[in-house]
């Protein structure tokens, strides 16, 4: 019988890859739904004795089967795509069923977590903090350092908190892990337990992603067993955005509002019920099989550049010819992920900007396309790696209308702990529009009421209006507790700074 | 709301840290919405404030105070979703959706390499065109 392969990651199953699968198991085809390869143009992608085709509709079919199919990619492991990358978080990508631990076993998995538990959890952290891995969630913290501040911490109750609250657009890398290879995921938070002295464990997933959540369910249960006397319980957010924060999600899974804490006190001294926790994104407890497999650590730490070290899991997106995931060494410039490998826009037009790093990250400008993908070399140039998402935006876009929106996101999102977060969003758009329009910037109504002693009370002029904007954004950067206020002067900075005519409208 | 039904959700739940976000969830699933009388319901199971039990369920965008019978479609309108022309497509959307479909925004459903995207209940839409979206909205 002909085995047809077909994916089973949400974003193909959105391109309509259960129709094709069907199609396939009517004609007398085995059809096995495995991970995505992450080539998210050529979904639903079809494979057949290793050879690829895609986009495939229902009406392709035939073709495929016949080897007559126009959309034939050849053999698609040595798709340039895939062959440029270097795949060790996502190695299963493509090539395994989520859900069979037969396939997971086979492909290697367990080996780390048994090689682990052989090991005084000292030594995993040693060998851990040696590979040079850091926090794949944002901030880039060393997670050796982290695991053992939770090590060292007194307490008789620890906790692992994986933060699967992908929020960031542009992002996908957790979802495809979650939904493409669940049980590495699992390996990773169990290492990480015994490493710390946890024995228990919870997932905290947004509710935007069902099917991630439908597998994780599934994959818990069918795991349970090979994990013990670890436990995992899976946590669904409820839509807040700033739960990704790491304080606001243990906050969210205490059953309080998500508002985030102040630190000190770290998480890793008292964290979830006020016990030590190891908060780690999906994409660094996924690593760290790879890295706790027999000499791991030392292949990892010859990856990558600087202190930016092993394989980044890159995710292309937005307005990209070619989107999807592609994991590799740190240290590839920012230009030839858009252009080389990208293919530069759908739409075939120029590349205006790309936002780097989420909602709270940088647009960059393509003068600046020599940056290497690194921590530093972005921290330095005021951009972020975040996540690792990267958004594509063509000459049609108007990065004033996007600056505003960066404002209108953080307003929406905020979770109102902070004054320069929850009022300065609101304000901050306010202004933008100001800026934007022609008419004549007069005094605020609420400004010139007789109890603001203090306010201005004369309208202010264009630049005056844009001082003030620059005031706010410092105030914000500054004066948030977390990210979403202190990092939404980012996109609002760089797009005045690299395209002001988009904030002329009408002038 | 029928109380029966209100006190086997609670009781599913007895002896779970934290569990009021699950029962958030629950309860919002089973009856469209977190009303009065289930917010007294569950500050008295949990020991908690109603005014506690309020703020918890009114931070998140997930629960609703009202229950809305209309169907809904989720629409992103993250960046990604932006720079692959979600804004253009709106006014249509909305108008097909009129007052018969409620129209919502949501950021980022993680679709982001092959928007626009949508969702409408579990099921997810990608590489949306304006005929595409407009046929959604009208089949919700």
């Amino acid at each position: 019988m002909t085995l047809v392969r077909i994916s089973d990651d949400a974003l193909a199953l959105a391109c309509g890859a259960d129709e094709v699968a069907a199609a396939f198991a009517a004609t007398g085809c085995e059809v096995e739904r495995v991970s995505s390869w992450g080539m998210h143009w050529l979904e639903p992608l079809v494979e057949l004795d290793g050879q690829g085709f895609g986009p495939a509709t229902l009406g392709d079919v035939g073709a495929i089967l016949d080897g007559s199919s126009p959309k034939a990619i050849g053999p698609i492991a040595e798709h340039p795509f895939i062959a440029r990358q270097q795949r060790l978080t996502f190695a299963r990508a493509g090539k395994t069923r989520p859900l069979s631990l037969e396939d997971y076993a086979a492909s290697g998995g367990w080996r780390a977590m048994d090689r682990a538990r052989a090991m005084p959890p000292a030594q995993v952290v040693e060998e851990v903090t040696a590979s040079g891995l850091r926090g794949r969630g944002g901030a880039g913290f060393p997670a050796g350092v982290k695991w053992k501040t939770v090590m060292d911490a007194r307490g008789p109750v620890k906790y692992i908190v994986c933060n699967a609250d992908e929020g960031d657009s542009a992002t996908f890398a957790d979802r495809m892990l979650m939904e493409g290879d669940p049980f590495q995921l699992l390996e990773g938070m169990a290492i990480a337990a015994h490493a710390v002295g946890a024995a228990h464990g919870y997932i905290y997933v947004r509710s935007e992603y069902p099917h991630a959540i439908a597998k994780l369910k599934s994959a818990i249960a069918l795991a349970a067993e090979r994990v013990a006397p670890f436990t995992i319980e899976l946590r669904v957010g409820a839509g807040a955005y700033v739960c990704g924060e790491e304080t606001s999600l243990l906050n969210s899974i205490e059953g309080k509002r998500g508002e985030v804490r102040a630190k000190p006190p770290l998480p890793a001294l008292q964290g979830l019920f006020g016990c030590p926790t190891a908060v780690n994104n999906v994409l660094t407890l996924a690593a760290v099989p790879h890295i706790m497999a027999e000499g791991g650590a030392s292949l990892y730490a010859r990856l990558g550049l600087d202190r930016s070290k092993g394989t980044m899991p890159i995710q292309l997106a937005g307005n990209i010819r070619h989107g999807g995931l592609f994991e590799t060494a740190f240290g590839i410039s920012l230009g030839e992920l858009v252009n080389d490998i990208g293919g530069g826009t759908a739409s075939g037009r120029p590349v205006k900007a790309v936002q780097v790093g989420g909602p709270l990250g940088a647009y960059i400008h393509p003068d600046q396309f020599h940056l290497p993908f690194d921590y530093e070399a972005f921290a330095s140039a005021d951009a972020l790696i975040g996540h690792g998402g990267i958004c594509v935006f063509d000459d049609s876009a108007d990065m004033g209308a996007m600056a505003r929106f960066a404002f209108e996101f953080c307003a929406a999102e905020s979770c109102g702990k902070c004054t320069p977060c929850r009022i300065g969003a609101v304000r901050g758009g306010e202004l933008i529009d100001r800026i934007r329009s022609a008419d004549a910037h007069e005094a605020d109504a609420v400004e010139t009421l007789p109890q603001m002693h203090n306010a201005r009370k004369t309208g202010r002029s264009r630049a005056e209006d844009l001082q003030l904007l620059e005031d706010l954004c410092e105030t914000m950067q500054y004066g948030s507790l977390c990210a979403l206020g202190g990092f939404t002067p980012y996109p609002v900075r760089s797009a005045l700074r690299h395209w002001p005519e988009d904030f002329s409208d009408g002038i | 709301m029928n109380r029966p039904d209100l006190d086997a959700i609670i009781a599913a739940h007895a002896g779970v840290s934290g569990a009021l976000l699950p029962l958030l969830h629950d309860i919002q699933q089973a009856f469209g919405c977190i009303d009065a009388n289930a917010e007294v319901a569950l500050a008295n199971a949990l020991n908690l404030s109603r005014a506690e039990v309020h703020g918890v369920a009114s931070f998140y965008h997930d629960f609703t105070s009202e229950s809305d019978p209309r169907p809904v479609v989720q629409l992103c309108r993250a960046e990604a979703c932006k720079a692959r022309g979600v804004e253009a497509m709106v006014p249509a959307a909305e108008a097909a959706a009129g007052e018969r479909v409620r129209l919502t925004k949501v950021y980022c459903l993680g679709l982001c390499s092959a928007g626009p995207a949508a969702r409408i209940g579990d099921q997810l839409h990608a590489r949306l065109d304006a005929e595409r979206l407009i046929q959604l909205v009208q089949s919700a």
